[in-house]
C-alpha cells in the first residue's frame, strides 16, 4: 500500500508528538496552512488536479445553463413576428452575453476540466507541473466569470456582440459599463487560460511516465497539448486588444475613433488573430476526446494515430494564417481576401484527415453504441455538416453573401455545438465512472443524446435556410412583412428553430437528470468497475475514482495504448494481429498496487492561489468605479504573491497520525 | 508495508526536477532514477525554466501587438507634436545604454550564482536593480518632459500608442526590479527552496527579455523616425 | 555531460559549448553591444541615404540575437527552450507583419 506524506491535520497545526518544527514557523501567513482532507476546505484550497478538474467542470456546467437560458430568451423573442420579450437593447445584451458565456465560460473551462483531470493521468503523473498555479487558474476563472456576470446587476450586460467590434464598443455607442465588465472579465479569464497553458505544456513535456515518448501519448493529451500551445500564443493578442479597448473607454484614448484618424480594422485584426485560433481551441479537445472514445467502442486502435497527431498540429499551425476570413466584407482589398481565402480552404484538409481517420477507426470494428459512442459518432456527423458550410464561407465571393446572416450562425453552431459540445458530452459519459465511481444510466443517456441531436438540428438546421433567405444576425425582431412569401418563409423557420431550442433544452436537462438519478441518496446505481469499457489508455490503470496519488507506482510505458497491451497479447504472425486477453483491467491494477511505491509525496494545499485570484476582480471593479480599489486589489495581489513565494512548495516533513476517514485516502505512518 | 521511516524529504515533482538538470544531461527519453515516488523528468529539463521560456514566447505576441499598433499609428499626430520635435536621442541613448549595462550585470549575477558565490550574486542583482531603476527614472523624466511639451496620453493616436507601448515596457521593467529585489531578499533569508542559481537565472531570462524588447523599441520608435 | 545541457554546478572559466561564455567573454559581448548601439545612434544622425533603414534594422537584429543567444544562453542550452521561444517570436513576426501589410504599411 502506498504511504503518503501529508502535513498534520491537528487544529493547532502542531503534529502531535512530532519532533519537527511547529507548522506556524514555516508559514509567513497569519493563518495556518490549510491541511484538511475533508470538507469544503479540502476543495477550496486543494492543489489536486482531479479536484480542480471537477470544480472547473461544475462551474462550466453552471455557465452552460446560464448561456442556455440566454439563448432561450433570444429564441423566444424570435419565435414570432414583432416579438416583445426583449427590447432591442436587452436583445443586444442577450446575444453578446450568450456567446461570451458559452465560449469563454463554458466550452473553454469544460475542456480545461478534462485536460486538468486527465492529462496527468494519461501520462502517468501524479499531478501537474505547478499545482498551486493550477489552483490559481481555477479560481481566477471562477472569479472572472462571476465578475463578468455581475454586469447584469450593475447597469446591464455587454451589448456589442461577442466580437465587440470597434467603434461600436466605445462609450458613445455603448454607454453602460457592460463592455467594461466584458473587457475586464475577459482579461481576468485570459490570465487563467495563459497560466493553465504554461502549466499543462510543461506537464506534458516534462512529466511523462518513463517510456512514454511524445508519439506514445494518448491522443487526447496530444490534442489538449496543441490547444495549450494555441492558448499560450493567442491570449496575449486579445490581451492587447482588450487593453486598447479599456484605454479607449476608461481613459479617453482614441485607438478606435475614426474621427481622430483611427482605423477600426485594428480591433478586428487583433481580435480575430486571437479569435481564429480560439475556435480551434474550442474544438480540438473534443476531437481528442472522441479519438479516445471511438477506438474503445470499436475495439480497434485509432486509425492512423500519427496522422491524427500531425493533422491536429497542422490545424493549430495553419489556424494562425486564416483570421481575416472573418473580415472578408470589411474592405480589406482583393489581395488580402484572396490570400486568406486560399489559406482557409487549406485548413479544411487536416480536418478532413481526422474525419477519415475516425471513420476508418470504426470501419471493420466491433461497434458498441454506448452513449459515449453515440455522442462521438454524432460529432463526426454534425461537425462535418458544420465543416461543409465552413467550406462555402472560405470562398470569399459566396461569403460576402453569407456574412452577417444566419447562415454563419448555422455554421458555427454546427461546429461548436455539433463539434465541441457533443465531444464534451461523449467525454462525460466515457469518463464519468472513472471520475465519480459510478456509470451514468445508459437509458437516460440515450434519451439525452437523441433529444440533443433532434433539438440541435431543428434549431440550427433552419438557420442555413433563413440565412440564405436574408435574415441578418443580431436582428432583435422580425416582421411579417419581412418574413417573405410562402409557407416556408422566415417566420416558419424561426418558429421551428425556437421549438428545436426547447427540445435541445430538454435534452440537456436529461443529462442533469441522469446525474441526479445516478448519484442521489438512495440511488441503486452500483459502484463502477475500474475498467468498465475495456479501455486502452493509462488513466484507466487506477481505481474508480482514482486515489489521490493517482498511480500506486509510476507506470513504465512501452507502447501506445499501454493499458490495452498489458491486457491483450498479440499472438498474430507477421503483419496480422490477433489479440488474446491475458489479464483483466482489474488484474493490471492489482499488479500495480502490489508493487506500489513505498513513498509518495504529494504537493500540499494552499490558500494563496485563491487570495491572489480574489484580488483580480477587486482591481477590475476599481477600474470601473474607483481607483482606490485598484490600489487595494493590487496590494492584496502583491501580498499574495509574496506569501506564495515564501511558502514552501511542499508541506514540512512530518509523520502524523492515521486519518479518521477509514484509511480510504492513504495508509499513514504512525507518529515517530 | 515497509517500516522504513521517510528519511529524507522526498521532493515533490516540482522540486525534484529543479535538482536534476545536471544529472540528466542529454536524456531525451524518460527514465526512472529513483526507487521512490517515480520522480523523474521526461526531458531532463527544469520545469521552471521551461515555464519561463514559454511565458517569454507568449510575451512576444503581446509586445508584437503593441509595437504593431504603434507602427500603424506612428504618423497620426499634429505637425508640432511628433517624434522629430519631441525625441531627445542623446538622452534616450543614454537610457538604452543603462539598460544594456544592466543586462551585463544580470548575466554576471547568474554567473556568480552558478559559482555559489552568493555575496557577488546579491551585489550584481542589486546593481542590476539600480540600473533598472535608473532606466525607469529616465523614462519617467522623458514622459513628464513630453507631457509638459504638450504630449498627453490622449493627445493623438501617436501619443496613445507611444505611451501604451513604452508604458507596458516600463511596467515590465518595474516588475523586474521588484523580482530582483525580492530575489536578493530571499537569498539573504535563505528562503529559496530548490536551486538558487536557477531562481536567479529565471529572473535573468525575464530581465534580458525586457532588454531585447527595448532594443526593438529603441530602433523602431526612436532612431528610425529621427 | 553532453553538449546539450547547461549545468548549474560551480565551475570553469573556459568557454566551451557546454557551459556558455565566461565572465570575461560576457564583458566583451557587452562592449560589442555598446559599440553597435553607438553605431546605431550615429547612423540616425548622419545621412547614409536609402541604406538607413536596412542598416538600422540589421543592427537591431544583431543586438537582439546576441542577447538572446549569449545572455539568455539559448545557444548553450537544450534546444527545446530556443524552439519554444522561436515559435512565439516567429508567430508574432509573421502575424503582425501580415496584419500591417493589410494596412498597406509596407506599400509606401
Amino acid at each position: 500500500m502506498a504511504i503518503i506524506e501529508r502535513p498534520a491535520e491537528t487544529p493547532d497545526a502542531r503534529p502531535a508528538g512530532t519532533a519537527q518544527a511547529p507548522t506556524a514557523a514555516t508559514n509567513y501567513g497569519y493563518l495556518r496552512r490549510p491541511v484538511e482532507t475533508t470538507g469544503w476546505r479540502s476543495w477550496a484550497f486543494t492543489v489536486d488536479h482531479k479536484k480542480i478538474g471537477i470544480m472547473y467542470g461544475a462551474v462550466a456546467m453552471f455557465f452552460f445553463i446560464i448561456g442556455g437560458l440566454e439563448a432561450g430568451l433570444i429564441r423566444l423573442q424570435l419565435a414570432g413576428p414583432d416579438g416583445t420579450i426583449l427590447s432591442a437593447d436587452k436583445y443586444n445584451q442577450m446575444f453578446t452575453m450568450h456567446a461570451t458565456t458559452m465560449v469563454f465560460l463554458f466550452v473553454m473551462p469544460m475542456a480545461a476540466a478534462f485536460a486538468n483531470y486527465f492529462i496527468p493521468l494519461q501520462i502517468g503523473a501524479r499531478d501537474v507541473a505547478f499545482p498551486r498555479l493550477n489552483a490559481l487558474s481555477l479560481w481566477v476563472f471562477v472569479f472572472g466569470g462571476v465578475f463578468l456576470n455581475t454586469s447584469w446587476f450593475l447597469g446591464g450586460g455587454a451589448d456589442g456582440g461577442w466580437f465587440m467590434y470597434a467603434p461600436n464598443s466605445s462609450v458613445p455607442f455603448s454607454p453602460t459599463n457592460g463592455v467594461d465588465f466584458w473587457a475586464l472579465g475577459l482579461q481576468i479569464t485570459g490570465i487563467a487560460s495563459l497560466v493553465g497553458a504554461i502549466n499543462l505544456i510543461v506537464t506534458v513535456l516534462n512529466m511523462r511516465a518513463p517510456g512514454m515518448s511524445m508519439m506514445k501519448m494518448p491522443i487526447f493529451t496530444w490534442m489538449a497539448f496543441v490547444v495549450q500551445m494555441l492558448l499560450l500564443f493567442a491570449i496575449p493578442v486579445i490581451t492587447v486588444a482588450l487593453f486598447l479597448l479599456m484605454f479607449q473607454r476608461s481613459f479617453g484614448a482614441t485607438f478606435f475613433s475614426v474621427e481622430a484618424g483611427a482605423d477600426p480594422l485594428l480591433w478586428q485584426h487583433l481580435f480575430w488573430i486571437f479569435g481564429h485560433p480560439e475556435v480551434y481551441i474550442l474544438v480540438l479537445p473534443s476531437f481528442g476526446i472522441i479519438s479516445e472514445v471511438l477506438p474503445v467502442f470499436s475495439k480497434k486502435p485509432l486509425f492512423g494515430y500519427p496522422f491524427v497527431v500531425f493533422s491536429g498540429a497542422a490545424i493549430g499551425f495553419v489556424g494562425w494564417g486564416v483570421w481575416a476570413h472573418h473580415m472578408f466584407a470589411s474592405g480589406l482589398g482583393p489581395v488580402s481576401v484572396a490570400v486568406f481565402s486560399v489559406a482557409t480552404m487549406a485548413i479544411a484538409v487536416p480536418t478532413g484527415v481526422k474525419i477519415i481517420n475516425w471513420t476508418l477507426t470504426m470501419w471493420g470494428g466491433k461497434l458498441k453504441f454506448t452513449t459515449a459512442m453515440l455522442f462521438a459518432v454524432g460529432l463526426i456527423v454534425q461537425f462535418t455538416i458544420g465543416g461543409l458550410s465552413g467550406v462555402t464561407h472560405a470562398v470569399a465571393p459566396s461569403d460576402t453573401q453569407q456574412t452577417d446572416t444566419y447562415y454563419i450562425v448555422a455554421h458555427f453552431h454546427y461546429v461548436i455545438f455539433g463539434g465541441a459540445v457533443l465531444g464534451l458530452f461523449s467525454g462525460f459519459y466515457y469518463w464519468w465512472p472513472k471520475i465519480f465511481g459510478k456509470l451514468l444510466s445508459e437509458g437516460w443517456g440515450k434519451w439525452n443524446f437523441w433529444l440533443m441531436i433532434a433539438g440541435m438540428n431543428l434549431t440550427f438546421g433552419p438557420m442555413h435556410i433563413i440565412g440564405l433567405q436574408g435574415q441578418p444576425r443580431r436582428m432583435y425582431v422580425w416582421t411579417e412583412f419581412r418574413a417573405g412569401e410562402g409557407f416556408f418563409n422566415l417566420g416558419f423557420w424561426n418558429l421551428v428553430a425556437t421549438i428545436g431550442t426547447f427540445i435541445l433544452a430538454v435534452g440537456v436537462l436529461l443529462f442533469l437528470v441522469n446525474i441526479w438519478i445516478t448519484h442521489r441518496p438512495g440511488s441503486k446505481t452500483p459502484p463502477a468497475p475500474a475498467d468498465p469499457w475495456d479501455a486502452r489508455s493509462l488513466e484507466w490503470i487506477t481505481s474508480s475514482p482514482p486515489k489521490e496519488y493517482n498511480f500506486a507506482r509510476t507506470p513504465q510505458v512501452s507502447e501506445l495504448d499501454e493499458f490495452f497491451h498489458r491486457k491483450y497479447e498479440d499472438v498474430g504472425e507477421g503483419d496480422s494481429h490477433e489479440y488474446v486477453q491475458r489479464m483483466t483491467g482489474e488484474e493490471v491494477i492489482q499488479h500495480e498496487e502490489d508493487n506500489a511505491d513505498p513513498n509518495i509525496h504529494l504537493p500540499a494545499p494552499s490558500y494563496w492561489p485563491m487570495v491572489l485570484a480574489f484580488s483580480l476582480p477587486i482591481m477590475a471593479y476599481g477600474v470601473i468605479y474607483n481607483t482606490l480599489l485598484i490600489v487595494a486589489g493590487g496590494a492584496i495581489a502583491v501580498m499574495a504573491m509574496f506569501g506564495w513565494a515564501l511558502e514552501p512548495a511542499d508541506a514540512e516533513q512530518s509523520d502524523y497520525d492515521p486519518t479518521d476517514d477509514g484509511g480510504e485516502t492513504s495508509k499513514e505512518l504512525a507518529n515517530v | 508495508m515497509s517500516d522504513s521511516v521517510i528519511t529524507e524529504p522526498a521532493p515533490d515533482a516540482v522540486d525534484v526536477v529543479e535538482d536534476h538538470p545536471a544529472e540528466h544531461a542529454g536524456d531525451d527519453h524518460g527514465h526512472d532514477d529513483h526507487a521512490h515516488g517515480g520522480h523523474h523528468s521526461s526531458l531532463g529539463l527544469s520545469n521552471n525554466k521551461l515555464a519561463m521560456w514559454l511565458f517569454l514566447g507568449s510575451e512576444c505576441l503581446l509586445f508584437g501587438g503593441l509595437i504593431s499598433t504603434y507602427m500603424l499609428y506612428r504618423n497620426r499626430h499634429s505637425a508640432e507634436l511628433g517624434p522629430d520635435q519631441l525625441w531627445d536621442i542623446p538622452f534616450t541613448s543614454a537610457s538604452s545604454f543603462v539598460l544594456l549595462t544592466s543586462s551585463l550585470t544580470m548575466v554576471l549575477a547568474v554567473s556568480a550564482a552558478n559559482r555559489k558565490d552568493l555575496r557577488n550574486t546579491k551585489i550584481f542583482l542589486g546593481v542590476t536593480a539600480l540600473l533598472g531603476g535608473l532606466f525607469v527614472a529616465g523614462q519617467i523624466y522623458e514622459f513628464t518632459t513630453f507631457y509638459r511639451e504638450g504630449l498627453g496620453f490622449t493627445t493623438s493616436l501617436f501619443s496613445s500608442s507611444f505611451f501604451t507601448l513604452t508604458g507596458f515596457h516600463g511596467v515590465h521593467v518595474s516588475i523586474g526590479i521588484i523580482m530582483l529585489v525580492a530575489t536578493i531578499g530571499m537569498i539573504q533569508k535563505d528562503k529559496i527552496s530548490g536551486d538558487k542559481a536557477e531562481a536567479v537565472e529565471m529572473v535573468g531570462l525575464y530581465w534580458h527579455f525586457v532588454d531585447i524588447v527595448w532594443i526593438i523599441i529603441f530602433t523602431l520608435v526612436y532612431l528610425i523616425p529621427a | 555531460m553532453t553538449d546539450t545541457l547547461e549545468t548549474t554546478t560551480a565551475h570553469d572559466d573556459k568557454h566551451d559549448n557546454h557551459h556558455g561564455p565566461t565572465d570575461k567573454q560576457f564583458i566583451a559581448i557587452f562592449f560589442f553591444l555598446a559599440a553597435i548601439t553607438a553605431v546605431e545612434v550615429l547612423v540616425s544622425y548622419i545621412d547614409i541615404g536609402p541604406a538607413f533603414l536596412p542598416v538600422l534594422l540589421g543592427l537591431m537584429i544583431v543586438k537582439f540575437f546576441t542577447v538572446v543567444w549569449y545572455f539568455m544562453h539559448i545557444k548553450f542550452d537544450h534546444q527545446l527552450f530556443g524552439r519554444l521561444f522561436y515559435i512565439g517570436l516567429g508567430l508574432a513576426v509573421a502575424v503582425y507583419v501580415a496584419m500591417l501589410s493589410t494596412f498597406q504599411f509596407f506599400a509606401g
